[in-house]
């Protein structure tokens, strides 16, 4: 591997970290990372400003599509982990699912080719998002000390067995949630991103080899890097939908009336 | 820190892209929540209304249509119930009419027949009267012709006469 290396000077070879943090545009504030951001926001208001500018009772393919994934959020995400008390949070967690989506699928769009939730500083604030949600909605609505009993103190357990069972129902919903939701997708995105480097790289780099056997079989690694961006695909959407699974379940535990 | 390229640690996070994700996402939460999600909640529930509406809609109509059915069988029913019963009462008026003309032909034929019988036994009377009369007389002559004389006396013909009419009846009658 280090001969091929020194054949493919100016290719990151091999895929590191590094890749992940490219050279700023103007600034911390103005990066690769920020203005994908900001461009996911872009697209998911335009389009459901669009979709949405004169809704019909008979909609259009836009209107249809934007109804598409509130449909979707709205009865196989928040009515079945919330119930029907949960459709109230269906707007904010269509926002939600809207933007992950778009900002997984960029880590497969020419050009962009990252996630902006590959940088795990996107993930943290939507969790923290999710959490403060949880939180909040659990203390509304069953006040700040019956909540925390309903978090923490599993009914019907030998009463020795809650020195055990708080700390680790402690960490479970306090600490293990919201933290397993931000690395999830940030974890998937990360390792996406990286798969595809490994064959889309490593495929030039067998491709500038000086041996003609390594050459034929860079052949390979390309198609794998296209099997891996159709499978980064299949992840994005499947992340985004598991994010607001995940975050909608986590509030209907809050809205749940026991343990 | 954007610059501390080499050996970022992946896990820990850019607090500029903390800030920007931050207010991003809730620029984007706040812009759709405001003017497009509730919007969308309506027209949903407009649809489910259209369509349970229509479907409930057509359900009033089927319960309509099958209680007016019902309600027809029923008048159906009863109509022919009262049909039954109008003919059983013209049958039983027929009868009644057909029993009252043969009443009262019979009536009217005994009628007839008494009135008959009547006349014959009055015209019998009558014509035994005048044949008496006239079987007298002629018997009269006759006597006369064959005695070849008078009978001057009234009683005594009289007498002769009845007698001889009385034998003549009895006779006939036996």
């Amino acid at each position: 591997m280090s001969g091929q290396l020194v054949v493919a000077q100016d290719l990151p070879w091999p895929p590191s970290v590094n890749d992940f943090y490219p050279p700023a545009v103007a600034g911390p504030w103005v990066t690769k990372f920020t203005l994908m951001v900001w461009l996911a926001v872009g697209l998911v208001i335009v389009f459901y400003m669009t979709a949405y500018r004169n809704p019909k009772l008979v909609p259009s393919k836009g209107q249809w599509l934007a109804e598409s994934v509130y449909g979707l959020v709205r009865d196989n995400i928040a009515r079945e982990q919330m119930g029907n008390a949960g459709i109230r949070f269906a707007p904010y967690f269509t926002v939600l699912f809207s933007f992950i989506l778009v900002t997984n699928i960029f880590s497969i769009v020419p050009g962009l080719q990252i996630s902006p939730n590959a940088h795990i500083a996107f993930p943290i604030v939507l969790s923290a998002i999710s959490y403060v949600l949880y939180l909040a909605v659990g203390v509304r609505k069953h006040g700040l000390l019956k909540y925390l009993k309903m978090s923490l103190i599993l009914p019907g357990v030998p009463w020795p067995m809650h020195f055990l069972l708080i700390p680790i129902e402690f960490l479970q919903n306090f600490v293990v949630r919201p933290v397993t939701l931000a690395l999830r997708l940030f974890a998937n995105m990360f390792a996406g991103h990286l798969l595809l480097l490994v064959f889309t790289v490593g495929g030039f780099v067998m491709l500038s080899a000086d041996n003609l056997f390594v050459q034929v079989t860079s052949v390979f690694s390309f198609a794998m890097a296209i099997v891996m961006a159709f499978f980064e695909a299949l992840v994005a959407v499947l992340q985004a939908y598991v994010f607001v699974t995940l975050s909608a379940n986590y509030v209907g535990t809050s809205l749940a009336e026991e343990h | 820190m954007y610059l501390a390229a080499e050996g970022h640690n992946p896990i820990l996070p850019i607090w500029q892209e903390l800030v920007v994700g931050t207010i991003a996402f809730a620029l984007l939460v706040f812009v759709l929540l405001k003017f497009v999600m509730p919007r969308m909640e309506t027209m949903y529930q407009a649809r489910v209304d259209a369509i349970e509406g229509g479907l409930k809609r057509a359900e009033a109509a089927q319960a309509e249509a099958n209680q007016l059915l019902e309600q027809y069988r029923a008048q159906l029913a009863e109509v022919r119930t009262e049909a039954a019963r109008i003919r059983d009462d013209a049958r039983a008026d027929a009868e009644g009419i057909r029993q009252d003309i043969l009443a009262k032909a019979r009536e009217e034929s005994d009628r007839i027949i008494a009135a008959g019988k009547e006349q014959l036994v009055a015209e019998r009377t009558t014509i035994v009267r005048e044949l008496r009369t006239e079987v007298g007389t002629l018997a009269v002559d006759l006597a006369s012709k064959i005695v070849g004389e008078s009978l001057a006396d009234e009683a005594r013909r009289a007498g002769t006469v009845d007698r001889f009419l009385d034998g003549l009846e009895s006779a006939g009658a036996r």
